[in-house]
């Protein structure tokens, strides 16, 4: 069982699809705004790599290996029309918000990236657990993301307040530069910075080294 | 050959391989859509009544809205001669099913569909609400036009003086988000209350201009502000408002509330 333990925890912080990995960004920085949505795209995000995981798996022995890309995406794809049928059912308010970014987790590069990168090659119980892990690790990153943001963009977690707002006879002025995309890039990068600097394994290779240069080389 | 003895990437696997994923995949989505429609209407209805009871500024502290929904009228109007058509029935009258029925509605020439709709249905239904003494208080309209991606379903609220806008909400569209989504932005449709429809001729004036509208800016009283980065959405909704206030729209209708 220790091994299945790995498998799980170890996409939260080691091998994080999205601050090792820098997979799936462009939801992590439309759905984060606040709370409720990044919830609800978590748990959409990891039933969708979850189970698209163990279903690939379970028939990679007889999948074509010319059209594996796209049986891929047609299980990927079905799971995901079922999760926007069951947002729309039970949680519409979060699903009409999340627009299209529900149907774009068929584009995520995590679900696709740990259905070729491992469900093709493990056995159903495993590929279920990775798919979970990578989920748990895309959850990681979003909720931190998300809690900041609205937080401190919008002074509330979950729409109820917690730092009563200047514009509302409270003290706290709202950073709305939080509340727009690129403020999630800022955030990211930090977060990954955070974790190269506590795990110093994750830090790359520079890919070449700035040459000192000496007087004699200038012309 | 049996089934299992086919190498992989055989043409006849192949074949079979994805015939059966996508008859598969194909009955799990279908049985998912089909079992979550009820729920999924329900929560349609609700999204309605919930912009109509918003868009007309009702009060909805400590009720349901449903509850609040109840002190709302729904009347229908006859929009070629612009009186209320008792003979119909507004709670069995499907407003939405007859914008495409070719019995209930009408083709629009190209220059009378500025609002990009194709046709008009005949019978309208609307929402008022009435004050202590029985007056009309609020009208709320339905009014409906292309953007750039989509049709873009809503409510156009007004004071019981048929030109006074209460507020401007949008219940269904597909514009992209951040961009033309932003029609529901709330601090954006927060500029339309007090806006007035109609000039002094009687002509539709209210539109979305460019640049940023204060009080400053002449015919204020007429101007909203457009969305920025949306240009064929904000046209869209000047397009859809000029249309609805106009001859084709409820204009007639207005005109005859107005006389009495």
């Amino acid at each position: 069982m220790d091994n299945a333990k790995q498998i799980v925890t170890e996409p939260v912080f080691d091998n994080n699809p999205i601050a090792l990995q820098v997979l799936g960004i462009c939801s992590a920085l439309a759905v984060t705004s606040n709370m409720n949505t990044a919830v609800i795209m978590c748990l959409a995000l990891t039933a969708v790599t979850t189970f698209s995981n163990f279903f690939i798996s379970l028939i990679r022995n007889h999948i074509p290996s010319n059209i594996r890309i796209i049986v891929q995406m047609t299980i990927i794809a079905s799971l995901v029309i079922v999760v926007d049928q069951v947002l729309k059912a039970y949680a519409y308010d979060v699903s009409k918000q999340l627009s299209v970014f529900v149907g774009l987790i068929i584009t995520n590069c995590i679900v696709m990236g740990r259905a070729e990168a491992f469900a093709m090659k493990n056995p159903p119980v495993p590929s279920l657990l990775d798919g979970f892990g990578n989920g748990l690790g895309y959850s990681v990153i979003l909720l931190f993301v998300g809690f900041i943001r609205e937080l401190f963009g919008a002074g509330t977690l979950f729409g109820v307040e917690i730092l009563p707002l200047a514009k509302d006879g409270g003290w706290y002025v709202a950073n709305g530069m939080l509340l727009l995309p690129p403020s999630a890039f800022f955030i990211i990068g930090l977060f990954i910075w955070a974790v190269r600097t506590w795990k110093p394994a994750q830090v790359e290779k520079p890919d070449y080294q700035i040459h000192a240069v000496h007087r004699t080389e200038v012309i | 050959m049996a089934f299992k003895d086919l190498p992989n990437d055989s043409i006849a696997k192949t074949i079979i391989v994805a015939v059966a994923l996508c008859l598969i995949c194909s009955i799990f989505v279908s049985a998912s859509a089909v079992f979550l429609k009820p729920m999924q209407e329900k929560n349609k209805l609700l999204d309605k009544q919930k912009n109509i009871v918003q868009v007309a500024g009702i009060d909805t502290s400590g009720r349901t809205i449903a509850e609040a929904f109840e002190q709302i009228e729904a009347r229908v109007v006859d929009l070629q001669t612009g009186e209320f058509a008792d003979q119909v029935d507004a709670k069995t009258y499907d407003h939405r099913k007859a914008t495409k029925d070719p019995q209930q509605s009408e083709k629009l020439t190209p220059d009378q569909d500025i609002a990009g709709i194709k046709r008009r249905e005949r019978y309208a239904t609307i929402y008022l609400t009435r004050d202590a003494q029985g007056e009309i208080e609020k009208l709320i309209l339905p009014v409906r036009g292309y953007g750039l991606w989509s049709t873009l379903w809503g409510f156009l609220a007004l004071e019981g003086d048929g030109n006074t806008v209460v507020g401007l909400s949008f219940f269904e569209h597909a514009e992209t988000p951040g961009l033309g989504g932003e029609v529901d932005n709330p601090a954006w449709k927060a500029q339309w209350e007090g806006k007035q429809v109609y000039d002094d001729e009687g002509e539709v004036e209210l539109a979305l201009v460019k640049g940023g509208v204060d009080s400053s800016t002449p015919n204020a009283e007429h101007k909203v502000d457009a969305l920025s980065g949306a240009t064929l959405t904000s046209n869209g909704v000047s397009h859809l408002v000029k249309f609805w206030m106009g001859e084709q729209g409820f204009g007639p209708f207005l005109r005859n509330l107005h006389k009495g």
